[in-house]
Protein backbone atom coordinates (compact mmCIF):
# COMPACT_ATOMS: atom_id res chain seq x y z
CA UNK A 1 0.00 0.00 0.00
CA UNK A 2 1.18 3.52 -0.72
CA UNK A 3 1.95 6.07 1.96
CA UNK A 4 1.62 9.84 2.05
CA UNK A 5 4.47 12.32 1.69
CA UNK A 6 4.94 15.44 3.81
CA UNK A 7 7.39 18.00 2.48
CA UNK A 8 8.22 21.02 4.66
CA UNK A 9 10.69 23.81 3.91
CA UNK A 10 12.63 21.89 1.27
CA UNK A 11 15.54 23.81 -0.27
CA UNK A 12 17.97 22.46 -2.84
CA UNK A 13 21.19 23.74 -4.37
CA UNK A 14 23.56 22.97 -7.21
CA UNK A 15 26.79 24.36 -5.84
CA UNK A 16 25.82 27.92 -4.90
CA UNK A 17 22.77 28.06 -7.19
CA UNK A 18 19.55 27.57 -5.31
CA UNK A 19 17.21 25.40 -7.36
CA UNK A 20 14.32 24.98 -4.90
CA UNK A 21 12.99 27.57 -2.49
CA UNK A 22 11.29 26.35 0.64
CA UNK A 23 8.82 23.88 -0.84
CA UNK A 24 5.85 22.71 1.25
CA UNK A 25 3.67 19.96 -0.18
CA UNK A 26 1.48 17.19 1.16
CA UNK A 27 1.09 14.26 -1.22
CA UNK A 28 -1.87 11.99 -0.60
CA UNK A 29 -1.38 8.24 -0.31
CA UNK A 30 -2.52 6.08 -3.25
CA UNK A 31 -3.08 9.06 -5.46
CA UNK A 32 -1.29 10.32 -8.54
CA UNK A 33 0.22 13.75 -8.06
CA UNK A 34 1.60 15.62 -11.06
CA UNK A 35 4.35 18.21 -10.97
CA UNK A 36 4.23 20.62 -13.90
CA UNK A 37 6.10 23.74 -14.93
CA UNK A 38 8.37 25.15 -17.63
CA UNK A 39 11.88 23.76 -18.30
CA UNK A 40 14.33 24.61 -15.53
CA UNK A 41 11.63 25.34 -12.95
CA UNK A 42 12.97 22.72 -10.53
CA UNK A 43 10.35 20.02 -10.97
CA UNK A 44 12.89 17.26 -11.67
CA UNK A 45 15.12 18.52 -8.85
CA UNK A 46 12.09 18.37 -6.58
CA UNK A 47 11.27 14.69 -7.14
CA UNK A 48 14.97 13.80 -7.02
CA UNK A 49 15.06 15.36 -3.54
CA UNK A 50 12.26 13.08 -2.38
CA UNK A 51 14.44 9.96 -2.66
CA UNK A 52 17.79 11.70 -2.13
CA UNK A 53 18.93 11.15 -5.73
CA UNK A 54 19.64 14.88 -5.91
CA UNK A 55 22.72 14.58 -3.74
CA UNK A 56 24.35 12.01 -6.05
CA UNK A 57 25.23 14.91 -8.35
CA UNK A 58 28.60 16.42 -7.38
CA UNK A 59 28.23 19.57 -5.26
CA UNK A 60 24.44 19.28 -5.06
CA UNK A 61 22.72 19.24 -1.69
CA UNK A 62 19.29 19.66 -0.15
CA UNK A 63 17.89 20.69 3.23
CA UNK A 64 14.47 20.55 4.80
CA UNK A 65 12.03 17.97 5.99
CA UNK A 66 10.60 15.15 3.88
CA UNK A 67 8.54 12.46 5.56
CA UNK A 68 7.44 9.45 3.51
CA UNK A 69 4.99 7.57 5.69
CA UNK A 70 6.91 7.04 8.92
CA UNK A 71 10.29 7.52 7.29
CA UNK A 72 12.16 10.78 7.88
CA UNK A 73 14.08 11.07 4.60
CA UNK A 74 16.47 13.81 5.75
CA UNK A 75 16.46 12.85 9.44
CA UNK A 76 19.67 12.28 11.36
CA UNK A 77 20.92 8.77 10.72
CA UNK A 78 18.74 8.30 7.66
CA UNK A 79 20.54 6.19 5.06
CA UNK A 80 20.08 7.42 1.47
CA UNK A 81 20.47 3.87 0.15
CA UNK A 82 17.61 2.67 2.36
CA UNK A 83 15.51 5.70 1.34
CA UNK A 84 15.96 4.88 -2.36
CA UNK A 85 15.03 1.28 -1.76
CA UNK A 86 11.65 2.37 -0.38
CA UNK A 87 11.00 5.08 -2.94
CA UNK A 88 11.18 3.78 -6.50
CA UNK A 89 12.16 5.98 -9.40
CA UNK A 90 11.54 5.89 -13.15
CA UNK A 91 13.64 8.18 -15.30
CA UNK A 92 13.03 10.23 -18.41
CA UNK A 93 15.02 8.03 -20.78
CA UNK A 94 14.48 4.27 -20.48
CA UNK A 95 17.67 2.96 -18.85
CA UNK A 96 17.64 -0.84 -18.64
CA UNK A 97 20.94 -2.46 -17.65
CA UNK A 98 22.34 -3.35 -21.10
CA UNK A 99 24.24 -6.48 -20.08
CA UNK A 100 21.33 -8.08 -18.26
CA UNK A 101 18.44 -10.18 -19.50
CA UNK A 102 14.85 -9.02 -19.05
CA UNK A 103 14.63 -11.18 -15.94
CA UNK A 104 18.00 -9.92 -14.71
CA UNK A 105 16.88 -6.32 -15.05
CA UNK A 106 13.75 -6.81 -12.99
CA UNK A 107 15.57 -8.90 -10.40
CA UNK A 108 18.59 -6.55 -10.21
CA UNK A 109 17.35 -4.51 -7.27
CA UNK A 110 16.67 -7.68 -5.30
CA UNK A 111 19.81 -9.60 -6.22
CA UNK A 112 22.24 -6.73 -5.77
CA UNK A 113 20.76 -6.01 -2.38
CA UNK A 114 21.54 -9.54 -1.28
CA UNK A 115 18.12 -11.15 -1.76
CA UNK A 116 18.87 -14.81 -2.55
CA UNK A 117 15.55 -16.68 -2.52
CA UNK A 118 15.15 -17.94 -6.11
CA UNK A 119 11.50 -18.89 -5.87
CA UNK A 120 10.42 -15.60 -4.31
CA UNK A 121 12.52 -13.69 -6.83
CA UNK A 122 10.76 -15.54 -9.67
CA UNK A 123 7.40 -14.60 -8.18
CA UNK A 124 8.35 -10.96 -7.66
CA UNK A 125 9.68 -10.70 -11.23
CA UNK A 126 6.47 -12.12 -12.65
CA UNK A 127 4.28 -9.95 -10.41
CA UNK A 128 6.24 -6.80 -11.27
CA UNK A 129 6.17 -7.47 -15.00
CA UNK A 130 2.41 -8.07 -14.79
CA UNK A 131 1.92 -4.85 -12.84
CA UNK A 132 3.95 -3.04 -15.48
CA UNK A 133 1.77 -4.62 -18.22
CA UNK A 134 4.78 -6.17 -19.89
CA UNK A 135 4.46 -9.81 -18.86
CA UNK A 136 2.49 -11.04 -21.88
CA UNK A 137 4.99 -9.49 -24.31
CA UNK A 138 8.16 -10.88 -22.74
CA UNK A 139 7.27 -14.01 -20.78
CA UNK A 140 8.88 -16.30 -23.34
CA UNK A 141 12.13 -14.33 -23.60
CA UNK A 142 12.80 -13.60 -19.94
CA UNK A 143 16.26 -15.12 -19.87
CA UNK A 144 17.03 -15.10 -23.58
CA UNK A 145 16.79 -11.44 -24.49
CA UNK A 146 18.66 -8.44 -23.23
CA UNK A 147 16.63 -5.63 -21.69
CA UNK A 148 18.19 -3.35 -24.28
CA UNK A 149 16.68 -5.38 -27.14
CA UNK A 150 13.13 -4.25 -26.33
CA UNK A 151 11.43 -1.26 -27.96
CA UNK A 152 11.61 2.11 -26.21
CA UNK A 153 8.11 1.82 -24.75
CA UNK A 154 8.75 -1.74 -23.58
CA UNK A 155 12.06 -0.66 -22.07
CA UNK A 156 10.29 2.01 -20.05
CA UNK A 157 7.73 -0.50 -18.78
CA UNK A 158 10.67 -2.79 -17.96
CA UNK A 159 12.17 0.04 -15.91
CA UNK A 160 8.86 0.46 -14.12
CA UNK A 161 8.78 -3.28 -13.37
CA UNK A 162 12.36 -3.06 -12.12
CA UNK A 163 11.42 -0.24 -9.76
CA UNK A 164 8.33 -2.14 -8.53
CA UNK A 165 10.23 -5.38 -7.86
CA UNK A 166 11.92 -3.97 -4.75
CA UNK A 167 8.41 -3.25 -3.39
CA UNK A 168 8.62 0.48 -2.76
CA UNK A 169 5.89 2.52 -1.02
CA UNK A 170 6.14 5.41 -3.43
CA UNK A 171 6.92 5.61 -7.15
CA UNK A 172 8.53 8.76 -8.53
CA UNK A 173 8.37 9.23 -12.29
CA UNK A 174 10.48 11.89 -13.94
CA UNK A 175 8.85 12.58 -17.32
CA UNK A 176 8.47 8.84 -17.94
CA UNK A 177 6.80 9.19 -21.33
CA UNK A 178 8.58 12.16 -22.84
CA UNK A 179 10.91 9.97 -24.93
CA UNK A 180 8.11 7.70 -26.15
CA UNK A 181 5.69 7.60 -29.07
CA UNK A 182 1.96 8.30 -28.51
CA UNK A 183 0.93 4.65 -28.29
CA UNK A 184 3.62 3.82 -25.75
CA UNK A 185 2.72 7.00 -23.89
CA UNK A 186 -0.91 6.01 -23.57
CA UNK A 187 0.15 2.57 -22.33
CA UNK A 188 2.30 4.17 -19.64
CA UNK A 189 -0.57 6.50 -18.66
CA UNK A 190 -2.98 3.60 -18.40
CA UNK A 191 -0.42 1.85 -16.27
CA UNK A 192 -0.01 4.83 -13.93
CA UNK A 193 -3.75 4.76 -13.44
CA UNK A 194 -3.57 1.10 -12.36
CA UNK A 195 -0.53 1.57 -10.17
CA UNK A 196 -2.14 3.98 -7.75
CA UNK A 197 -4.10 1.10 -6.21
CA UNK A 198 -0.83 -0.10 -4.76
CA UNK A 199 1.46 2.91 -4.73
CA UNK A 200 1.59 6.63 -4.23
CA UNK A 201 2.74 8.09 -7.54
CA UNK A 202 4.44 11.43 -8.13
CA UNK A 203 4.92 12.20 -11.81
CA UNK A 204 6.86 15.06 -13.37
CA UNK A 205 5.59 16.07 -16.77
CA UNK A 206 5.72 19.04 -19.06
CA UNK A 207 2.80 17.72 -20.97
CA UNK A 208 -0.21 19.40 -19.35
CA UNK A 209 -2.75 17.12 -21.02
CA UNK A 210 -0.91 14.21 -19.47
CA UNK A 211 -1.16 15.78 -16.02
CA UNK A 212 -4.87 16.38 -16.57
CA UNK A 213 -5.38 12.76 -17.70
CA UNK A 214 -3.53 10.87 -14.98
CA UNK A 215 -3.28 13.02 -11.86
CA UNK A 216 -5.77 13.83 -9.09
CA UNK A 217 -3.50 16.56 -7.73
CA UNK A 218 -1.20 18.93 -9.56
CA UNK A 219 1.52 21.26 -8.37
CA UNK A 220 2.78 24.10 -10.56
CA UNK A 221 6.46 25.02 -10.17
CA UNK A 222 8.09 28.20 -11.41
CA UNK A 223 11.70 29.26 -10.87
CA UNK A 224 12.23 26.89 -7.97
CA UNK A 225 9.04 27.73 -6.10
CA UNK A 226 5.77 25.86 -5.77
CA UNK A 227 3.32 28.47 -7.04
CA UNK A 228 0.10 26.56 -6.69
CA UNK A 229 -0.90 23.11 -5.57
CA UNK A 230 -4.44 21.83 -5.69
CA UNK A 231 -6.81 19.32 -7.22
CA UNK A 232 -5.91 18.89 -10.89
CA UNK A 233 -9.37 19.98 -11.98
CA UNK A 234 -9.06 23.21 -10.00
CA UNK A 235 -5.58 23.95 -11.40
CA UNK A 236 -6.74 23.51 -14.98
CA UNK A 237 -10.12 25.26 -14.71
CA UNK A 238 -9.95 27.96 -12.05
CA UNK A 239 -6.34 28.46 -10.96
CA UNK A 240 -5.91 30.86 -8.06
CA UNK A 241 -2.63 32.35 -9.24
CA UNK A 242 -2.23 34.49 -12.33
CA UNK A 243 1.09 32.79 -13.22
CA UNK A 244 -0.54 29.37 -13.18
CA UNK A 245 -3.24 30.59 -15.49
CA UNK A 246 -0.68 32.13 -17.85
CA UNK A 247 1.23 28.87 -17.99
CA UNK A 248 -1.71 26.51 -18.53
CA UNK A 249 -3.21 28.75 -21.16
CA UNK A 250 0.10 28.66 -23.00
CA UNK A 251 1.15 32.27 -22.53
CA UNK A 252 4.69 31.16 -21.64
CA UNK A 253 6.76 28.03 -21.07
CA UNK B 1 17.20 14.01 -69.19
CA UNK B 2 17.48 17.30 -67.40
CA UNK B 3 15.78 16.02 -64.24
CA UNK B 4 18.01 12.93 -63.99
CA UNK B 5 21.14 15.05 -64.39
CA UNK B 6 20.20 16.92 -61.23
CA UNK B 7 20.29 13.65 -59.25
CA UNK B 8 23.47 12.32 -60.78
CA UNK B 9 26.58 12.60 -58.68
CA UNK B 10 29.23 14.69 -60.39
CA UNK B 11 32.32 13.00 -61.82
CA UNK B 12 34.66 14.86 -59.46
CA UNK B 13 32.70 13.67 -56.48
CA UNK B 14 32.72 10.08 -57.63
CA UNK B 15 36.47 10.19 -58.15
CA UNK B 16 36.96 11.72 -54.71
CA UNK B 17 34.73 9.07 -53.17
CA UNK B 18 36.51 6.17 -54.83
CA UNK B 19 39.89 7.71 -54.10
CA UNK B 20 39.10 8.01 -50.40
CA UNK B 21 37.77 4.45 -50.23
CA UNK B 22 40.85 3.13 -52.01
CA UNK B 23 43.08 5.01 -49.60
CA UNK B 24 41.28 3.54 -46.58
CA UNK B 25 41.60 0.00 -47.98
CA UNK B 26 45.27 0.59 -48.78
CA UNK B 27 45.94 1.87 -45.25
CA UNK B 28 44.24 -1.18 -43.74
CA UNK B 29 46.27 -3.53 -45.94
CA UNK B 30 49.51 -1.73 -45.11
CA UNK B 31 48.79 -2.16 -41.41
CA UNK B 32 48.21 -5.88 -41.88
CA UNK B 33 51.36 -6.47 -43.95
CA UNK B 34 53.95 -6.26 -41.13
CA UNK B 35 51.87 -8.52 -38.90
CA UNK B 36 51.38 -11.12 -41.62
CA UNK B 37 54.99 -10.84 -42.74
CA UNK B 38 56.27 -11.49 -39.21
CA UNK B 39 53.93 -14.41 -38.75
CA UNK B 40 54.73 -16.01 -42.13
CA UNK B 41 58.45 -15.52 -41.65
CA UNK B 42 58.32 -17.05 -38.18
CA UNK B 43 56.33 -19.95 -39.55
CA UNK B 44 58.85 -20.61 -42.34
CA UNK B 45 61.87 -20.32 -40.09
CA UNK B 46 60.47 -21.93 -36.99
CA UNK B 47 58.00 -24.65 -37.90
CA UNK B 48 60.78 -27.08 -38.91
CA UNK B 49 62.16 -27.14 -35.37
CA UNK B 50 58.84 -27.49 -33.58
CA UNK B 51 58.40 -31.10 -32.61
CA UNK B 52 57.39 -33.12 -29.58
CA UNK B 53 60.89 -32.92 -28.09
CA UNK B 54 60.89 -29.14 -28.44
CA UNK B 55 57.65 -28.91 -26.51
CA UNK B 56 58.49 -31.48 -23.82
CA UNK B 57 62.23 -31.36 -23.17
CA UNK B 58 64.61 -28.94 -21.50
CA UNK B 59 67.56 -27.44 -23.41
CA UNK B 60 70.52 -29.69 -24.18
CA UNK B 61 74.04 -28.57 -23.18
CA UNK B 62 75.90 -26.48 -25.79
CA UNK B 63 77.15 -28.56 -28.68
CA UNK B 64 74.50 -31.27 -28.42
CA UNK B 65 71.58 -31.05 -30.82
CA UNK B 66 67.91 -31.59 -29.87
CA UNK B 67 66.28 -30.66 -26.62
CA UNK B 68 63.52 -28.10 -26.30
CA UNK B 69 62.04 -25.18 -24.46
CA UNK B 70 59.41 -26.91 -22.33
CA UNK B 71 60.78 -25.24 -19.20
CA UNK B 72 60.63 -21.86 -20.96
CA UNK B 73 57.00 -22.39 -21.99
CA UNK B 74 56.01 -23.32 -18.44
CA UNK B 75 58.21 -20.55 -17.00
CA UNK B 76 56.57 -17.92 -19.21
CA UNK B 77 53.17 -19.20 -18.11
CA UNK B 78 54.20 -19.04 -14.46
CA UNK B 79 55.62 -15.51 -14.72
CA UNK B 80 52.57 -14.29 -16.64
CA UNK B 81 50.26 -15.82 -14.04
CA UNK B 82 52.09 -13.92 -11.29
CA UNK B 83 52.05 -10.74 -13.40
CA UNK B 84 48.30 -11.10 -13.96
CA UNK B 85 47.62 -11.69 -10.27
CA UNK B 86 49.40 -8.39 -9.57
CA UNK B 87 48.49 -6.36 -12.64
CA UNK B 88 44.80 -7.18 -13.16
CA UNK B 89 43.40 -6.26 -9.72
CA UNK B 90 45.66 -3.24 -9.25
CA UNK B 91 45.07 -1.99 -12.79
CA UNK B 92 41.31 -2.50 -12.77
CA UNK B 93 41.08 -1.15 -9.21
CA UNK B 94 42.92 2.05 -9.99
CA UNK B 95 40.92 2.44 -13.21
CA UNK B 96 37.72 2.22 -11.17
CA UNK B 97 39.06 4.79 -8.74
CA UNK B 98 40.02 7.17 -11.54
CA UNK B 99 36.66 6.90 -13.30
CA UNK B 100 34.25 6.83 -10.38
CA UNK B 101 36.01 8.80 -7.64
CA UNK B 102 39.05 10.46 -9.18
CA UNK B 103 37.56 13.57 -10.76
CA UNK B 104 39.90 15.93 -8.92
CA UNK B 105 43.56 16.95 -8.45
CA UNK B 106 44.66 13.71 -6.79
CA UNK B 107 43.05 11.76 -9.63
CA UNK B 108 44.92 13.89 -12.16
CA UNK B 109 48.16 13.11 -10.35
CA UNK B 110 47.50 9.36 -10.55
CA UNK B 111 46.50 9.67 -14.21
CA UNK B 112 49.74 11.52 -14.95
CA UNK B 113 51.79 8.96 -13.02
CA UNK B 114 50.16 6.11 -14.94
CA UNK B 115 50.95 7.77 -18.26
CA UNK B 116 54.57 8.30 -17.25
CA UNK B 117 54.86 4.71 -16.01
CA UNK B 118 53.53 3.58 -19.38
CA UNK B 119 56.42 5.37 -21.04
CA UNK B 120 59.18 4.07 -18.76
CA UNK B 121 61.48 1.75 -20.75
CA UNK B 122 60.91 -1.84 -19.76
CA UNK B 123 64.59 -2.39 -18.90
CA UNK B 124 64.33 0.39 -16.32
CA UNK B 125 61.43 -1.41 -14.69
CA UNK B 126 63.58 -4.56 -14.69
CA UNK B 127 66.42 -2.75 -12.91
CA UNK B 128 64.02 -1.20 -10.38
CA UNK B 129 62.51 -4.58 -9.54
CA UNK B 130 66.03 -6.03 -9.35
CA UNK B 131 66.98 -3.61 -6.60
CA UNK B 132 63.61 -3.74 -4.83
CA UNK B 133 62.89 -7.48 -4.95
CA UNK B 134 65.86 -9.47 -6.20
CA UNK B 135 68.56 -7.82 -4.04
CA UNK B 136 66.64 -8.16 -0.72
CA UNK B 137 65.70 -11.76 -1.58
CA UNK B 138 69.29 -12.46 -2.61
CA UNK B 139 68.36 -14.44 -5.73
CA UNK B 140 66.66 -14.17 -9.10
CA UNK B 141 63.15 -15.57 -9.14
CA UNK B 142 59.99 -16.18 -11.11
CA UNK B 143 58.28 -13.98 -8.54
CA UNK B 144 60.43 -10.94 -9.28
CA UNK B 145 59.88 -11.44 -13.02
CA UNK B 146 56.14 -11.53 -12.40
CA UNK B 147 56.37 -8.34 -10.34
CA UNK B 148 58.22 -6.54 -13.15
CA UNK B 149 55.68 -7.57 -15.80
CA UNK B 150 52.77 -6.95 -13.42
CA UNK B 151 53.93 -3.37 -12.86
CA UNK B 152 54.10 -2.90 -16.61
CA UNK B 153 50.51 -4.11 -17.00
CA UNK B 154 49.04 -1.69 -14.45
CA UNK B 155 49.02 1.65 -16.35
CA UNK B 156 47.60 0.18 -19.55
CA UNK B 157 44.82 -1.62 -17.72
CA UNK B 158 44.09 1.35 -15.43
CA UNK B 159 43.69 3.82 -18.28
CA UNK B 160 41.65 1.39 -20.40
CA UNK B 161 39.35 0.61 -17.46
CA UNK B 162 38.90 4.32 -16.75
CA UNK B 163 38.06 5.15 -20.37
CA UNK B 164 35.58 2.29 -20.63
CA UNK B 165 33.84 3.17 -17.36
CA UNK B 166 33.52 6.80 -18.44
CA UNK B 167 31.67 5.56 -21.52
CA UNK B 168 28.96 3.95 -19.38
CA UNK B 169 26.06 6.43 -19.53
CA UNK B 170 25.30 8.08 -16.23
CA UNK B 171 21.62 7.14 -16.49
CA UNK B 172 22.68 3.51 -16.00
CA UNK B 173 24.36 4.39 -12.68
CA UNK B 174 21.32 6.46 -11.68
CA UNK B 175 19.04 3.54 -12.40
CA UNK B 176 21.03 1.38 -10.00
CA UNK B 177 21.33 4.02 -7.28
CA UNK B 178 17.59 4.69 -7.62
CA UNK B 179 16.92 1.03 -6.80
CA UNK B 180 18.67 1.45 -3.47
CA UNK B 181 21.79 -0.37 -4.61
CA UNK B 182 24.82 0.95 -2.69
CA UNK B 183 27.46 2.90 -4.59
CA UNK B 184 30.18 0.22 -4.41
CA UNK B 185 27.76 -2.44 -5.66
CA UNK B 186 26.63 -0.17 -8.47
CA UNK B 187 30.24 0.33 -9.53
CA UNK B 188 31.15 -3.36 -9.47
CA UNK B 189 27.96 -5.04 -10.63
CA UNK B 190 26.51 -2.41 -12.96
CA UNK B 191 29.16 0.01 -14.28
CA UNK B 192 32.05 -2.45 -14.51
CA UNK B 193 29.81 -5.14 -15.93
CA UNK B 194 28.44 -2.78 -18.56
CA UNK B 195 32.00 -1.80 -19.49
CA UNK B 196 33.37 -5.34 -19.27
CA UNK B 197 33.94 -5.93 -23.00
CA UNK B 198 36.23 -2.91 -23.23
CA UNK B 199 37.94 -3.60 -19.92
CA UNK B 200 38.72 -7.15 -21.05
CA UNK B 201 40.18 -5.81 -24.30
CA UNK B 202 42.43 -3.48 -22.28
CA UNK B 203 43.55 -6.35 -20.07
CA UNK B 204 44.33 -8.54 -23.07
CA UNK B 205 46.34 -5.75 -24.70
CA UNK B 206 48.38 -5.31 -21.54
CA UNK B 207 48.82 -9.07 -21.21
CA UNK B 208 49.90 -9.55 -24.81
CA UNK B 209 52.30 -6.65 -24.55
CA UNK B 210 54.18 -7.96 -21.51
CA UNK B 211 54.02 -11.62 -22.57
CA UNK B 212 56.85 -11.14 -25.03
CA UNK B 213 58.94 -8.78 -22.89
CA UNK B 214 62.56 -9.78 -22.49
CA UNK B 215 64.40 -6.82 -20.97
CA UNK B 216 62.58 -6.69 -17.61
CA UNK B 217 63.21 -10.41 -17.12
CA UNK B 218 66.99 -10.21 -17.62
CA UNK B 219 67.64 -9.15 -14.02
CA UNK B 220 64.59 -10.72 -12.44
CA UNK B 221 63.53 -14.16 -13.71
CA UNK B 222 67.05 -14.47 -15.15
CA UNK B 223 66.43 -17.67 -17.08
CA UNK B 224 67.22 -21.28 -16.31
CA UNK B 225 68.42 -24.26 -18.35
CA UNK B 226 66.52 -26.68 -16.14
CA UNK B 227 63.05 -27.28 -14.82
CA UNK B 228 61.96 -24.96 -12.07
CA UNK B 229 58.50 -24.53 -10.63
CA UNK B 230 59.55 -22.77 -7.43
CA UNK B 231 58.54 -19.14 -7.34
CA UNK B 232 61.69 -18.08 -5.50
CA UNK B 233 64.18 -19.61 -7.95
CA UNK B 234 65.56 -18.42 -11.29
CA UNK B 235 63.11 -19.42 -13.99
CA UNK B 236 63.27 -19.90 -17.73
CA UNK B 237 61.09 -17.80 -19.98
CA UNK B 238 60.49 -18.21 -23.72
CA UNK B 239 61.53 -14.65 -24.48
CA UNK B 240 64.81 -15.00 -22.54
CA UNK B 241 65.52 -18.34 -24.15
CA UNK B 242 64.90 -16.94 -27.62
CA UNK B 243 67.23 -14.06 -26.84
CA UNK B 244 70.12 -16.17 -25.57
CA UNK B 245 69.73 -18.76 -28.32
CA UNK B 246 69.55 -16.12 -31.04
CA UNK B 247 72.85 -14.53 -29.98
CA UNK B 248 74.58 -17.90 -29.54
CA UNK B 249 77.10 -19.21 -32.11
CA UNK B 250 75.25 -22.50 -32.81
CA UNK B 251 73.07 -23.05 -35.88
CA UNK B 252 70.86 -25.52 -34.04
CA UNK B 253 70.19 -22.93 -31.33
CA UNK B 254 69.33 -20.35 -33.98
CA UNK B 255 66.71 -22.70 -35.39
CA UNK B 256 65.37 -23.31 -31.90
CA UNK B 257 65.19 -19.55 -31.29
CA UNK B 258 62.89 -19.22 -34.32
CA UNK B 259 60.77 -22.07 -33.05
CA UNK B 260 60.61 -20.47 -29.59
CA UNK B 261 59.50 -17.15 -31.07
CA UNK B 262 56.82 -18.94 -33.10
CA UNK B 263 55.54 -20.79 -30.03
CA UNK B 264 55.49 -17.54 -28.05
CA UNK B 265 53.35 -15.78 -30.67
CA UNK B 266 51.02 -18.76 -31.02
CA UNK B 267 50.54 -18.98 -27.25
CA UNK B 268 49.77 -15.26 -26.95
CA UNK B 269 47.25 -15.40 -29.80
CA UNK B 270 45.71 -18.55 -28.31
CA UNK B 271 45.40 -16.96 -24.85
CA UNK B 272 43.77 -13.81 -26.23
CA UNK B 273 41.42 -15.84 -28.43
CA UNK B 274 40.47 -18.11 -25.53
CA UNK B 275 39.56 -15.16 -23.33
CA UNK B 276 37.59 -13.57 -26.17
CA UNK B 277 35.60 -16.71 -26.87
CA UNK B 278 34.90 -17.52 -23.22
CA UNK B 279 33.75 -13.99 -22.43
CA UNK B 280 31.57 -13.57 -25.49
CA UNK B 281 29.72 -16.77 -24.65
CA UNK B 282 26.57 -16.18 -22.62
CA UNK B 283 26.08 -12.72 -24.12
CA UNK B 284 22.43 -11.94 -24.71
CA UNK B 285 20.62 -11.14 -27.90
CA UNK B 286 20.50 -7.41 -28.45
CA UNK B 287 22.97 -6.75 -25.67
CA UNK B 288 25.93 -4.48 -26.17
Amino acid sequence: MGVGIEVRGLNAWYGKNQALNSIDMTVAANRVTAVIGPSGCGKSTYVRCLNRMHETIPEAHAEGSVKVGEMDVYGAGSDPVEVRRRIGMVFQKPNPFPTMSIYGNVAAGLKLNGFRNRKQTDELVERSLKLAALWEEVKNDLHKKSGASLSGGQQQRLCIARALAVEPDVLLMDEPASALDPISTSKIEELIFQLKQHYTVVIVTHNMQQAARVAEFTGFFLMGSLIEYDKTEKIFTTPADKRTEDYITGRFG
Amino acid sequence: MSSSVAHEVSLGRRIANQGATAFAVLAAVLVLIPLLAIFVYLLIKGIGSVNLAFLTQTPKPPGETGGGMANGIIGTGLILAIASVIGLPLGIGSGIYLAEYGRHRFGDLIRFTADVLNGVPSIVIGIAVYSLVVVPQKHFSAFSGGVALGIMMIPTIARATEEMLLMVPNIIREAALGLGIPRWRTTLSISLRTASAGVITGCMLAFARVAGETAPLLFTAFGNQFWNLKLNQPTAALSLQVYSYAISPYDDWHRQAWAGALILIVLIVAAVAAVRISTSRGMLKGGT
